[in-house]
C-alpha cells in the first residue's frame, strides 16, 4: 500500500476508516493535473521549456509554498490562519530597520539579527494567535482576523507607511542568490517542504496534529496535549510567514508595508485546498500543498502567456478552488 | 449570570452612549447635524453589508465576498448610470444578488464550506469588477441624477442614512416575526435538527446569501454615487469591518442566535470610534496616522471577543 503522507502508524484518536483508504489517493488528482498542465505548456507555450521560465515560475511560487506549509498544519488541526500576509508585512518591516541601522554600529550583528528577529517576532505573533484559540476558546477565524486587521497596521505604523529601499547583497541573497543556478528561495522552499513532510508523516507531533483536527475531544481523551499542539501550529505558521516576508523584501530590494504579503492568506488557503488537504481538518498532505501551489501558479502563467487579462485569471482561480474542494467532498 | 446576560445585551449600547457623551463633551461640533449625518451617511455602506452578514452568521456561515461584490456592483451601477437612476440601481443590485445566489447554491447544494465558497467569490467578483471596468474606475454619468442617491437628502436627513435605518428596521422585523427569521435561527442553532423538523434548510441558506449579496450590491450603489465613480478596487476589508460590527453587536459566530438591533449598534460604535479619532487628530492632541486605524480596530475587536468569551463562559457555567 503506497501511502504518500501523513499516516504511518494509526493515531489512536482517529475513526478507523477515516485514514487509510483516503490517504492513498489525495496526491493523484493534483499530480495528474500538474502533469497535464506541464505537458500543455510544453507543447503550446513558446519558450516554456527554458531554465528561465522554470526559474520564474519557481521563484514566484516559493513564498506561497512556504506560507502554505504552515497553513496546512493549521488547517489540519481544524483551524485557519488569516494573519499570514500581515505577519509577512511585519517581518518585512523589521528586517531593514535592523541592517540599515545596526545596533552598536556592528553591521554583522545587524545582519544576523535581521535574519532572526523578524522571523521570531512573527513566530511570537503566531503564538499570540494560538493562545487566543486555546486559552480563550476564540474561533480561529476570528482570532487570526484580529492580526489580519491590526498586523498590517502595526507594520505601517512602524514604517510610517514609507517604502524602505536598500541594497545589501548579503541580506538580498535570501531572495536573489543563486547557488548552482537555482534560486536560493527555491532551495529554502524545498527544505521547508521536506522538513514538514517528514514531521507530518514520521513524528509524534505530526500524528497529534491530525488527531486534534480529526476529533479534538477524542484526542484530548487519548491524552494528547491538544492545546499545546494548536499553539505550536500557529507558532510554526507565524515563523514561516516571517521567513516568507524576508524573502519577498529581499527579492524587491525594498520593503513596502502596504504591499508585502497582500492576499497571501488567500493564495495559501487555495494551495492547501487544491492540494487535497481537507479544510475541515484531520488530514494533511504537505506534498499536496506544494503541488496545489504549483498548479495555481502554472494556470496563472498559462493564462498570462495566452494574453488572458489578470482579471479573468482571478475568476479562473476562484473556479479552480471550488472544483478542487468539490472533488474532495465527493471522494469522502 | 443575570448581570452577565444584561452586560452582554446592553453592554454595547452603554459603550455607545458613553462614547457619544464623551465626544459631545470634548469636541465642539460633535453632535452637530453635519457631523452626525456625515458619520451616518458614510457608515451606511458598512451598515448594509453588516446587516446581510448578520443573517449569514446567524445560520452559522460567513460571507467573505461582500467587499468585492460591492465593488462589482459599483462598477455595474456606474456603467448603467447613463440610463438613469433606476436602471443603474436595480441593475447593480440584481447583478450583486446573482453573485449572492451563486454563493448560496454552492454552500447549500454543493455543500462547500461557506468560508471557501465565499472566498472563491471574493476572488471572482473582484475579477469581474476589474474586467467590466477595464481595470480603472468608471465615471458616473453626471446628467442621470444618479449621484443624488448617495449625496441627496430628505428634509435634511441624508438619504443613505434613512435607507440604513429602514433596512435595519425591516431586518429586525424579518428576524423576529417571520417564518424565514425563525428558520435562520433554527438552521444556525442545529442544522441537522432543523432538517429533521422538516424545515427548508437549503432554501433558507440560499436566501441568506442572496440577501447578503443584494445588500452588498446596495452598498456598492451608494459607493458609486458617493464617489461619483464605479470603483473596481474598493471594498478591500469590508467583510472584516462587517464581521467586526456583527461580533461587537454580540452575535455569536457559531450561529443560532443574534440581534439585528445590536448589529446596528456595533456598526455605529465602530463608526463613532473613528469619528472621535478624527476629532482628536483635528485638535492636534494626538497625531495618529491613518495607519493606526487598523491597529485600533484590531485591538478593539480583540477586546470585544475576549470579553464576549468571558461572559458566555460565565453564563454557561452559571447555567450548568
Amino acid at each position: 500500500m503506497t501511502r504518500p503522507e501523513g499516516t504511518t502508524a494509526p493515531p489512536a484518536a482517529l475513526p478507523p476508516n477515516a485514514r487509510r483508504r483516503r490517504s492513498t489517493t489525495p496526491l493523484l488528482g493534483p499530480l495528474v493535473a500538474l502533469v497535464l498542465l506541464f505537458l500543455f505548456n510544453a507543447l503550446f507555450t513558446p519558450n516554456f521549456l527554458t531554465a528561465q521560465t522554470l526559474n520564474v515560475n519557481l521563484t514566484q511560487v516559493a513564498t506561497v509554498v512556504i506560507v502554505a506549509v504552515g497553513m496546512t498544519l493549521v488547517i489540519a488541526t481544524g483551524g485557519i490562519d488569516l494573519s499570514v500576509g500581515a505577519l509577512m508585512a511585519i517581518s518585512g518591516a523589521i528586517a531593514p530597520m535592523l541592517f540599515l541601522n545596526p545596533p552598536f554600529g556592528n553591521a554583522a550583528l545587524g545582519l544576523g539579527l535581521a535574519f532572526t528577529v523578524p522571523v521570531l517576532v512573527a513566530g511570537l505573533f503566531g503564538l499570540f494567535n494560538g493562545s487566543l484559540v486555546t486559552r480563550f476558546g476564540i474561533q480561529p477565524f476570528i482570532a487570526t482576523l484580529i492580526l489580519f486587521i491590526a498586523g498590517r497596521g502595526i507594520a505601517q505604523v512602524m514604517t510610517n507607511g514609507q517604502l524602505q529601499t536598500f541594497s545589501n547583497s548579503t541580506f538580498g541573497y535570501i531572495g536573489l542568490g543563486r547557488p548552482l543556478g537555482i534560486p536560493f528561495q527555491v532551495i529554502l522552499m524545498l527544505a521547508v517542504v521536506a522538513l514538514f513532510a517528514w514531521v507530518m508523516s514520521r513524528t509524534v507531533f505530526g500524528r497529534h496534529v491530525l488527531a486534534v483536527g480529526g476529533n479534538e475531544a477524542a484526542a484530548r481523551l487519548a491524552g494528547i496535549p491538544t492545546n499545546r499542539v494548536k499553539l505550536a501550529v500557529y507558532g510554526i505558521s507565524g515563523l514561516l510567514a516571517g521567513l516568507a516576508g524576508l524573502i519577498v523584501i529581499a527579492i524587491n530590494s525594498s520593503s513596502d508595508a502596504n504591499q508585502v504579503g497582500l492576499n497571501m492568506e488567500l493564495d495559501a488557503i487555495a494551495a492547501v485546498a487544491v492540494g487535497g488537504t481537507a479544510l475541515t481538518g484531520g488530514r494533511a498532505t504537505i506534498l499536496g500543498t506544494l503541488l496545489g501551489a504549483l498548479i495555481i501558479q502554472l494556470i496563472r502563467y498559462t493564462l498570462l502567456a495566452r494574453g488572458v487579462p489578470d482579471a479573468v485569471a482571478l475568476v479562473v482561480k476562484a473556479a479552480i478552488i471550488l472544483v478542487a474542494v468539490y472533488i474532495q467532498r465527493q471522494r469522502r | 449570570m443575570r448581570a452577565g446576560q444584561l452586560l452582554q445585551r446592553y453592554g454595547v449600547l452603554v459603550a455607545l452612549a458613553l462614547l457619544v457623551l464623551f465626544g459631545s463633551l470634548r469636541y465642539e461640533g460633535f453632535l452637530s447635524t453635519y457631523n452626525v449625518f456625515s458619520v451616518l451617511g458614510y457608515n451606511s455602506m458598512f451598515g448594509l453589508v453588516a446587516l446581510g452578514m448578520a443573517f449569514v452568521i446567524m445560520t452559522g456561515g460567513i460571507d467573505l465576498s461582500v467587499g468585492s461584490v460591492a465593488a462589482f456592483a459599483s462598477v455595474i451601477a456606474a456603467l448603467l448610470s447613463p440610463f438613469g437612476l433606476w436602471p443603474a440601481l436595480l441593475g447593480a443590485v440584481a447583478a450583486a444578488t446573482l453573485l449572492g445566489l451563486i454563493n448560496g447554491v454552492v454552500v447549500a447544494y454543493l455543500k462547500i464550506l461557506p468560508f471557501v465558497a465565499t472566498l472563491a467569490m471574493l476572488l471572482a467578483a473582484r475579477g469581474l469588477a476589474l474586467l467590466f471596468a477595464g481595470n480603472q474606475s468608471v465615471s458616473v454619468s453626471s446628467e442621470s441624477g444618479f449621484t443624488t442617491f448617495g449625496q441627496g437628502n430628505i428634509g435634511g436627513v441624508p438619504f443613505t442614512a434613512v435607507l440604513l435605518f429602514v433596512a435595519f428596521a425591516i431586518g429586525a422585523v424579518v428576524l423576529r416575526s417571520t417564518r424565514f427569521g425563525r428558520h435562520v435561527l433554527a438552521v444556525g442553532g442545529n442544522e441537522e435538527a432543523a432538517r429533521l423538523m422538516g424545515l427548508p434548510v437549503e432554501r433558507t441558506l440560499v436566501w441568506v446569501y442572496v440577501l447578503s449579496g443584494a445588500l452588498a450590491g446596495l452598498a456598492g450603489v451608494i459607493l458609486a454615487s458617493q464617489f461619483g465613480a464605479g470603483q473596481p478596487t474598493e471594498g478591500l476589508g469590508w467583510e472584516l469591518t462587517a464581521i467586526a460590527a456583527v461580533v461587537v453587536g454580540g452575535t455569536l459566530l457559531t450561529g443560532g442566535s443574534g440581534s439585528i438591533g445590536s448589529t446596528l449598534v456595533g456598526v455605529l460604535l465602530l463608526g463613532i470610534i473613528f469619528n472621535i479619532l478624527n476629532f482628536e487628530n483635528g485638535r492636534g492632541t494626538i497625531s495618529l496616522s491613518a495607519y493606526w486605524q487598523s491597529v485600533i480596530r484590531g485591538a478593539f475587536l480583540l477586546l470585544v471577543v475576549v470579553l464576549q468569551n468571558q461572559l458566555t463562559r460565565r453564563k454557561a457555567s452559571g447555567g450548568g
